[in-house]
């Protein structure tokens, strides 16, 4: 078979993809080079939902920061919040209580699901799959009511703190995860039996924008992604953070590195992640959720109204210029987000705000390799691909 | 096992011990921090070492995690450290063979603002130098594309710098929605 290049006849074409286009969820552009259908060139930009959030960083105290968190991968917040107050707890060298490491964990899998649901309705639709969309929407929905239970928003849940989260689980909470892990890999074997062996999805995935192991690392490429071209690097498991070394599960991994195998990897992920969700419902421990030290977290509304030393640690951690005060230094910790490796660098000069927030967001890396998985290629394929590496333009731009 | 873990906690990591051994002389300060191997390095030598981090058979950091970098000029004890450099460009790089990280910083006056590119050894490197170009005005030489990336192309100014004021520089009153950026 002749690739996209060598059929081209030297005529060219710019097609213009985006900013606002349905298939690119979000506003980011692609300029295509084409020669009729083959692409010659394509030329990403990104910037369109740009807001500041490293500049915001450097102006909010360090719990006001977890509600700018949830705006990066509006997908999955939860993932978030935890990867932002776990790099803050380990710049102040806390360590939260087992319950809420378990807590997080089990809210960091739900929203793993979550997130890897929306991409699949949205992914099988821009391919024109639309049953899948419903489906997945079906599922994502109950998870969207246990968050919502649980943080009181859809959204923008902002639950960790600094040393905890915001309240423990809702009483009934358990019978209702279990209920979805349950009923979930039925439901995801619906979609299997719609999309996995199906001829038109088969055709339109299969072989399409295919990246190598090698240049995946090149590009700095994380979760499914790089799973996909058969790296198995996880950072659950090579650097297992709160608890994930007291759980097992197995790391998917594909190997062609092409939109197909990109679906298959984030489709046994969240079945790995029910199985994650499962062990921790089981070993659940009991106790105090959120960290007994006073100079992180609130005290409880007793403790603040009766007693002045409460009310003194109320203050210092509500004040302005007071706050959680980090010592001085700085600090890289890496979580495995639903897209990959999420960094947060902190820079802190010993006050109560951070002095340099950088964020190292998953989708930013794997929309730059873009262009080497869309070259050659046919200009249909354009949607395929970019829909398989689920590029979030929150966290894109930031 | 415990002994052996406890005699490796105290030594140092490989990757100081190496580039102590080959690079002693482009080194302006080295430490561990909370697990992590951190070197400070001569912006002249900054290449070399990066090249040296990444294609080192025993060392493999082949996955250049993130660039970016932190101006220091409110930070009083970091600046008389390095010099009065008020830029710190800031490399984390991952080794997948030996599953451990290395943070490299390269300390720029801002008087010369120039840096060799990374873009040669990690792909990674292009969108991640230009984000750093586009926030704070670094300049990083031999890179192919070095254009804004988050900010507009005709934008004035380096917003991640700590002499830029939170809500900009009037940009937002002075935009022209009929003319500009049509």
């Amino acid at each position: 078979m002749q690739s996209g290049l060598e059929r081209a006849t030297g005529e060219k074409m710019v097609l213009n993809f985006g900013p606002q286009h349905p298939a690119t969820h979000g506003t980011l552009r692609i300029v295509l080079e084409l020669d009729g259908e083959s692409i010659l060139k394509a030329t990403p930009h990104a910037g369109y939902l740009h807001t500041g959030f490293e500049k915001l960083g450097e102006h909010l105290d360090y719990n006001q920061y977890i509600v700018v968190t949830d705006r990066m991968n509006y997908l999955s917040p939860l993932s978030n919040n935890f990867g932002y107050v776990l790099a803050v707890e380990q710049l102040l060298g806390i360590e939260v209580p087992k319950r809420c490491q378990y807590i997080r964990l089990l809210m960091a899998e739900l929203s793993r699901v979550a997130d890897h649901l929306l991409w699949l309705g949205t992914a099988a639709l821009d391919l024109g799959a639309f049953s899948v969309f419903l489906y997945s929407f079906r599922e994502r929905e109950k998870l969207y009511s246990i968050f919502e239970k649980t943080t009181g928003a859809r959204l923008t849940t902002s639950y960790t703190r600094v040393g905890g989260v915001l309240r423990d689980l809702y009483q009934g909470c358990e019978a209702d995860v279990r209920q979805f892990i349950t009923d979930f890999p039925k439901a995801l074997r619906e979609t299997h039996t719609l999309l996995t062996r199906n001829r038109i999805w088969m055709d339109r995935t299969k072989g399409v924008g295919p990246i190598s192991g090698e240049d995946a690392i090149n590009y700095g490429l994380t979760g499914p992604c790089l799973r996909a071209t058969g790296v198995a690097h996880d950072l659950r498991k090579a650097e297992p953070y709160s608890s994930y070394d007291e759980v097992t599960f197995d790391v998917p991994v594909g190997t062609n590195g092409d939109a197909y195998d990109r679906y298959l990897v984030r489709m046994e992920e969240m079945i790995q992640s029910c199985g994650i969700i499962a062990q921790v419902l089981d070993n659940m421990p009991d106790g105090p959720v959120n960290s007994e030290n006073n100079k992180v977290m609130l005290p409880n509304k007793e403790d603040a109204y009766g007693h002045i030393e409460g009310l003194i640690h109320h203050f210092k951690v509500i004040m302005d210029g007071h706050g959680v005060e980090v010592p001085k230094g700085d600090h890289y910790c890496a979580t495995e987000s639903p897209n990959g490796e999420l960094g947060f660098y902190i820079v802190s000069d010993g006050s109560g705000t951070g002095y340099r927030i950088r964020i190292r967001p998953p989708s930013f890396l794997n929309f730059q390799a873009l262009p080497h998985m869309l070259e050659g290629g046919m200009v249909s394929d354009t949607v395929a691909v970019l829909g398989s590496l689920n590029v979030i333009a929150g966290e894109l731009d930031r | 096992m415990n002994e052996e873990k406890a005699v490796e906690e105290q030594s140092k990591p490989l990757v100081l011990e190496k580039l102590e051994a080959a690079h002693a002389d482009a080194l302006l300060a080295q430490d561990e921090v909370r697990g992590t191997a951190v070197v400070v390095v001569r912006k002249e030598r900054a290449y070399a070492v990066l090249e040296y981090l990444k294609t080192d058979p025993e060392l493999a950091y082949t996955y250049l995690v993130d660039v970016t970098a932190v101006d220091n000029s409110r930070m009083e004890s970091e600046l008389m450290q390095f010099d009065y450099a008020r830029f710190m460009v800031v490399y984390q790089l991952y080794s997948y063979q030996g599953q451990c990280r290395v943070r490299v910083k390269v300390p720029v006056h801002e008087n010369d603002l120039s840096i060799p590119s990374a873009t040669g050894l990690w792909r990674a490197a292009n969108w991640l130098e230009r984000e750093t170009y586009d926030m704070f005005g670094i300049h990083f030489e031999g890179h192919p594309d070095l254009r804004r990336i988050l900010m507009p192309d005709d934008f004035e100014g380096y917003p991640l710098r700590k002499d830029y004021p939170l809500r900009g520089r009037g940009e937002r009153e002075r935009f022209n929605f009929d003319k500009q950026n049509v």
